[in-house]
């Protein structure tokens, strides 16, 4: 069978590939278009690692079908800093060490840009809540809402 | 496996009929690509409603809200209009998943799954939504409550699937509240959970009402009893115990390792009765 052939944006480039019908975006960020920075942990929708905004709307890339993303435009955590000047979110990430293997740091990053970008001043309850999809098996969650929260205060021009 | 995304109702409705055992509708993919990939299901056909004019976008039709198949949950909880008119029903489509699964799932999906345990629902069934079912014989209006028939079973017959929600007018003094029972603080299935909507009269008396209880049995459950339980009265003590009673009663819960049978009857009951004092509050105009 011939395969499907999808035209989109991905950080603002266009973007366009060749993908089977089950092929589920993640699969084709990952292995047709090499950016890996998406991670596949459950492949079910559970855990967040596979965080993407698809038309500004926080999905699991695990979750979508290649094939949907038709005309739509996807940003990844490769579109998040400028060149090699880090987004404020990565920044704090680094300083309040708010990541230990790394797996699941992507995702998270990529929620918490949606997160602020519709709610630029959360609560700490709300950064948990906008988050519970985003699993970390190593660092507790305290230094990623701590993070956030310092993130999303320099961010307002506060600091 | 091939992917289509008509851009019509009736070429969605042909691509259905022609592949009546072998063809699935796609809307959110939340429940769809799971199954897809644990290998329970195996479509030759998959059809994207999401490019069908209107099946995106929630309308004012008659003083209620007609929700389109293919609308978010996340863009249902930003709808200010629907968050005015049913509370309730807003509050539960909100509870399904996380904030990414948010971005995708509808609440037509969360009623074509069928899952006892669906969040979203009781508050459907509380509120008298009315699905609109389109198929090879034209289009046809169906309660909320007739969809599911078992867990992961429902009436829709071959060829046909539901294109919109109708969430109906709101009298005055009126409104609706949804609660579930999760060990966590958030994104788990329901151990069980109660859907109300009631009416009040100008004095505060209850004029009407609708429970409907989620995983205490196969299917949402509408008690009447529970409904009864409170009309009439101004949700004292005595009508809500009855509530509680009621509930408990109409319920026929399994064990599993989300809750025991106990459990789930007790406390489907106490989750009743708060959501009444919720929904009265509202009703009252005293909190949103």
């Amino acid at each position: 069978m011939s395969k499907i052939h999808v035209t989109t944006t991905i950080n603002n480039d266009p973007a366009e590939f060749l993908c089977e019908a089950e092929d589920t975006l993640l699969d084709v960020l990952r292995d047709t278009l090499r950016l890996s920075g998406a991670k596949e942990g459950c492949g079910s929708g559970d855990c967040g690692a596979c965080s993407v905004t698809l038309d500004g709307r926080l999905v699991c890339a695990c979750l979508v079908l290649a094939a949907e993303v038709e005309g739509a435009k996807i940003d990844t955590i490769e579109g998040m800093s400028d060149g090699e000047n880090l987004h404020i979110l990565q920044k704090k990430f680094l300083e309040h060490a708010a990541l230990q293997c790394g797996i699941c740091t992507p995702g998270i990053l990529v929620a918490s840009k949606a997160l602020l970008k519709k709610n630029p001043d959360p609560t700490e309850s709300e950064v948990r809540l906008w988050l519970a999809g985003n699993l970390c098996r190593c660092t507790g969650y305290d230094k990623i809402i701590n993070a956030v929260m310092d993130a999303a205060a320099e961010m307002r021009g506060l600091e | 496996m091939r992917y289509t995304a008509p851009s019509t109702t009736a070429e969605a409705v042909n691509l259905l009929a022609s592949n009546p055992d072998g063809a699935r509708i796609l809307a959110g993919g939340t429940d769809l690509l799971v199954q897809l990939r644990a290998g329970i299901i195996a479509p030759e056909l998959l059809i994207d409603i999401k490019h069908i004019n209107g099946l995106r976008d929630i309308v004012a039709e008659d003083g209620g809200l007609r929700i389109g198949a293919a609308v978010s949950g996340a863009e249902l909880g930003e709808h200010e209009a629907a968050r005015a008119l049913w509370p309730g029903v807003v509050e539960a489509a909100e509870l399904i998943g996380s904030t990414q699964v948010q971005g995708r799932c509808t609440i037509v999906g969360n009623l074509c799954n069928a899952s006892p345990a669906a969040d979203s629902v009781p508050a459907m069934v509380a509120a008298g939504a009315i699905a609109r079912v389109i198929g090879p014989n034209g289009s046809r209006d169906c309660a909320v409550g007739e969809i599911p028939v078992a867990p992961g079973r429902n009436s829709l017959a071959p060829g046909e699937f539901i294109t919109s929600i109708l969430l109906p007018a709101r009298v005055e003094h009126a409104s609706d509240a949804y609660l579930r029972f999760i060990p966590r603080t958030e994104m788990d299935i329901a151990v069980c959970s109660a859907g109300v909507s009631l009416k009040l009269d100008k004095s505060g008396i209850c004029v009407a009402a609708r429970v409907a209880l989620g995983a205490v049995a196969p299917t949402v459950l509408l008690v009447e009893e529970a409904a009864d339980a409170l009309i009439g009265t101004t949700l004292d003590e005595a009508a809500l115990a009855d509530l509680a009673n009621a509930c408990a009663q109409a319920s026929a819960p399994i064990d599993d390792k989300r809750g025991t049978v106990e459990f789930r009857t007790e406390v489907v009951g106490v989750l009743a009765k708060r959501a009444a004092l919720i929904a009265k509050a509202r009703a009252l105009g005293e909190t949103s």
